[in-house]
């Protein structure tokens, strides 16, 4: 007689795989490159092409020839890693830097935790950190390289419109006076492809296309991206409401800096967030009131990377307290 | 529309057997029927070799208070009473029967008449449903005279009736709804008068939109009958998820469907309950679906308890060559086949066969923390913190994180993007936890 299958049930199981949900994340990142290589040029590819390939070498060599186990670079997860840390770099980088980068992101924030799902913090922005504290004159320079594609730059400012901010209060200017100096930092320009900055934020409307694609495949919930924006919004518009002087506006604070990047890819990275709604509510929270305290009170002009890698700490302690509700809370007794 | 409110997954419907009507089985030379047809004790044989049968006889009796009598679905002589291989390969008890014609008991009522009026008495009813070894057959075949019967202090307001069939190629529920509505209402009508309940309400899922329709024009005749339809998720099926999605009412955890006023029949329970009390007749067929997307052939069948399932397969043209799973229910909760040899049993309903490519699973990888477990179980687990307990042996805090609630419907591996075998370690961890809770003392 033929050999069945035996096994217990369920006895299907639905279309979704770890690689199939990385692909889709790459996927979503995609609107946002193409309009980085539209106004970036080679500088772009060379940095997305160096990122996944050095932390996919990087995952393979660790594997392969230093823990000797099963080679899983084909999940996806290592190219995802890469391409974020691209993406949250300035165009000008030199290849090496994104180089070690990747060794810092896979080598030391993902694999000494023991690899996928066991790291604490994002691997590209733990890369992203080490450079920006290792190479602060390289990570904040924002000059625009030359294109392939555009001849004479008029796209992006020498600076981004939060670093302008910062330059210009301490030197003692108002928010008013900044903004007419710099006619260039305009809510248009953000939503569409002139603003200063890394790689993957030039538009914000690209960003929250991939968002939607994210979205409609399932692949996050818009839990920890709308607290994250929703608190930003509410507590800058409050200080801006107090002081609209000093402080910047909400708007411009949700459209400016890695906040939509950070909110949609790389907070809701599922191995360093919560896994119940409550968690990921508290550490939406977290994530937008650190942001915008950095912002308005800290040394450097941007907060979303690290308000992300704080809150990453927070994970397994929300993980322990937020339970999901359970089905019927009163205990029976006696049965 | 109505559903349930925490969890459940939408697995793709692949209702294919759906337009067959129901044909009868034809009946074979042998029958084998086994003596544990349902929950609880097996059923005592009290035939010996050598006695004469006829269909609907009489042929064991329960053995303890969860127990069922078990009748004979064929006419002719016992040829044995000894152990045979059930699904699993394990040796069971069979009357094993040697067929001649097919001569019923004449106190059945085999005419096609449907008897409207219900004469008998809230006691009497129980006792005929006792006496006709009626069982749950929406899966648990828990013995229905006991469910009928709330425990002393336990007042059933609502009596729900589960035509959800939220099972993925399951088609049997559906058939018999559109077939058999009105003795399915009538069912459901006699056993609100065994509870003594005004309160009825009957689910089916928004996928049977033909059913629905049928049903309420039935109901029109019976207006203390309300026909729900429901928004399809599963495990909409499962008790504690159809009592939420019909009554709103959650049933406690540890606790029974009455703590929450409500006892659910299924809707093959209900004709067979209508058989039982209007025609006399006791419970030894039922309807099964034989499907699966690499048969030819899709059917469902009524069939008598005791068809060796490789006659089953036979009757439809031998298996598929690319079949290499065959599943006695649906592909959610039913069981793997590991005997093509074995016995159906009164409450079988589907056969199915998947081939290697829709069942196998892919090879585990690294939990990745995504939260899909803990988004699908229905009963607001964690399933993958369940897993790393289970793999570290910590029992107490298993039992902290309630995985006695677990009900084992499989939302968790289904939705796992890592493939880790979620519910395989849950249901033995479970087993051991409800063992550990045994064992203490009663306060």
């Amino acid at each position: 007689m033929r050999k069945l299958i035996v096994s217990p049930s369920p006895h299907i199981h639905s279309v979704e795989n770890t690689q199939r949900i990385m692909r889709d994340v790459i996927i979503a990142l995609c609107p946002s490159l193409l309009v980085s290589i539209y106004f970036f040029g080679f500088s772009a590819i060379k940095l997305a092409l160096v990122g996944v390939a050095s932390c996919v070498a990087v995952e393979y060599v660790i594997q392969k020839y230093i823990l000797k186990t099963q080679v899983t670079i084909n999940d996806y997860t290592a190219a995802l890693t890469g391409l974020l840390l691209a993406l949250n770099l300035p165009p000008s980088s030199p290849g090496w830097m994104i180089l070690i980068g990747s060794i810092v992101a896979i080598g030391v924030a993902k694999m000494t935790f023991g690899g996928l799902g066991q790291n604490i913090f994002n691997p590209a922005l733990v890369g992203r950190v080490f450079l920006l504290v290792s190479f602060p004159v390289l990570m904040t320079d924002w000059s625009v390289p030359a294109s392939w594609f555009r001849e004479g730059v008029d796209a992006a400012t020498g600076a981004t419109p939060l670093a302008l901010i910062k330059e210009g209060l301490s030197n003692g200017l108002t928010i008013e006076q900044i903004m007419a100096a710099n006619p260039e930092i305009s809510y248009v320009h953000m939503l569409f492809t002139k603003i200063g900055g890394s790689v993957g934020e030039v538009s914000a409307l690209a960003l929250i296309l991939g968002f939607v694609y994210l979205l409609v495949r399932r692949v996050i919930k818009p839990t920890i991206p709308l607290s994250i924006i929703g608190t930003i919004f509410v507590v800058s518009g409050i200080f801006w409401l107090a002081n609209p002087a000093q402080f910047t506006d909400p708007i411009f604070n949700i459209l400016t800096g890695g906040v939509l990047l950070g909110a949609i890819f790389m907070a809701t990275d599922y191995v360093t967030s919560p896994m119940s709604t409550t968690g990921q509510i508290i550490f939406g929270v977290g994530i937008g009131l650190l942001t915008v305290l950095i912002r308005y009170f800290g040394a450097y002009p941007e907060g979303v990377s690290f308000a992300i890698l704080i809150m990453n700490m927070v994970v397994p302690l929300l993980n322990k307290y937020c339970k999901p509700a359970r089905f019927g809370k009163e205990v029976k007794n006696g049965k | 529309m109505k559903t349930f409110k925490i969890g459940g997954v939408h697995p793709n419907d692949s209702k294919i057997s759906k337009d067959c009507a129901i044909e009868d089985f034809p009946v074979l030379e042998k029958a084998y029927l086994s003596m544990a047809q349902h929950l609880g004790a097996p059923a005592e044989p009290i035939v010996q070799k050598g006695d004469k049968v006829k269909v609907g006889q009489l042929i064991a009796k329960p053995s303890g208070f969860v127990s069922a009598n078990i009748h004979s679905s064929v006419s002719g002589t016992v040829a044995a009473v000894e152990p045979y291989a059930d699904l699993a390969g394990n040796p069971v008890m069979h009357v094993i029967i040697d067929v001649e014609g097919d001569e019923w008991e004449e106190s059945i009522d085999r005419t096609p008449d449907i008897v409207r009026e219900i004469k008998l008495s809230k006691e009497e009813i129980i006792k005929k449903i006792q006496e006709c070894g009626i069982v749950g057959l929406g899966g648990a075949s828990f013995p229905t005279h006991i469910k009928l019967t709330p425990p002393p202090g336990k007042v059933a307001e609502y009596l729900l009736i589960n035509g959800a069939e939220c099972e993925p190629f399951l088609t049997s529920d559906y058939r018999l709804m559109l077939e058999q509505p009105e003795q399915v209402l009538i069912g459901a009508k006699i056993m609100m008068k065994a509870l003594d309940v005004t309160k009825c309400r009957f689910g089916v899922e928004e996928n049977k939109p033909e059913a629905i329709a049928k049903l309420k024009t039935y109901a029109a005749q019976y207006p203390e009958i309300e026909i729900v339809p429901l928004k399809k998720k599963y495990p909409q099926g499962g008790e504690k998820q159809l009592i939420e999605a019909l009554t709103g009412r959650r049933v406690p955890s540890m606790g029974l469907p009455i703590d929450a006023g409500a006892v659910v029949q299924n809707c093959g329970t209900a004709l067979a309950v209508y058989e039982a009390v209007q025609k006399n007749k006791p419970l030894f067929e039922g309807i099964v679906t034989v499907t699966g997307n690499c048969s030819e052939q899709q059917r469902n069948f009524r069939l008598r308890a005791g068809t060796p399932i490789i006659n089953l397969l036979d009757a439809i043209g031998r298996i598929p060559k690319d079949a290499a799973k065959v599943i006695s229910g649906g592909p959610m909760m039913g069981k793997a086949v590991s005997n093509l040899l074995a016995a159906t049993v009164k409450s079988s309903s589907a056969i199915l066969m998947l081939t290697e490519e829709e069942t196998k699973r892919k090879p585990e990888s690294n939990c990745i923390r995504c939260g899909k477990c803990i988004d699908a179980c229905p009963m607001g687990l964690e399933p993958y913190l369940l897993v790393r307990y289970s793999r570290n042996g910590m029992y107490d805090e298993l039992e902290e994180n309630k995985i006695y609630d677990c009900i084992e419907c499989g939302c968790c591996l289904f939705s796992c993007p890592a493939y880790i075998p979620l519910l395989d370690h849950i249901r033995a961890s479970k087993a051991e936890v409800m063992k550990i809770m045994r064992s203490r003392p009663k306060k």
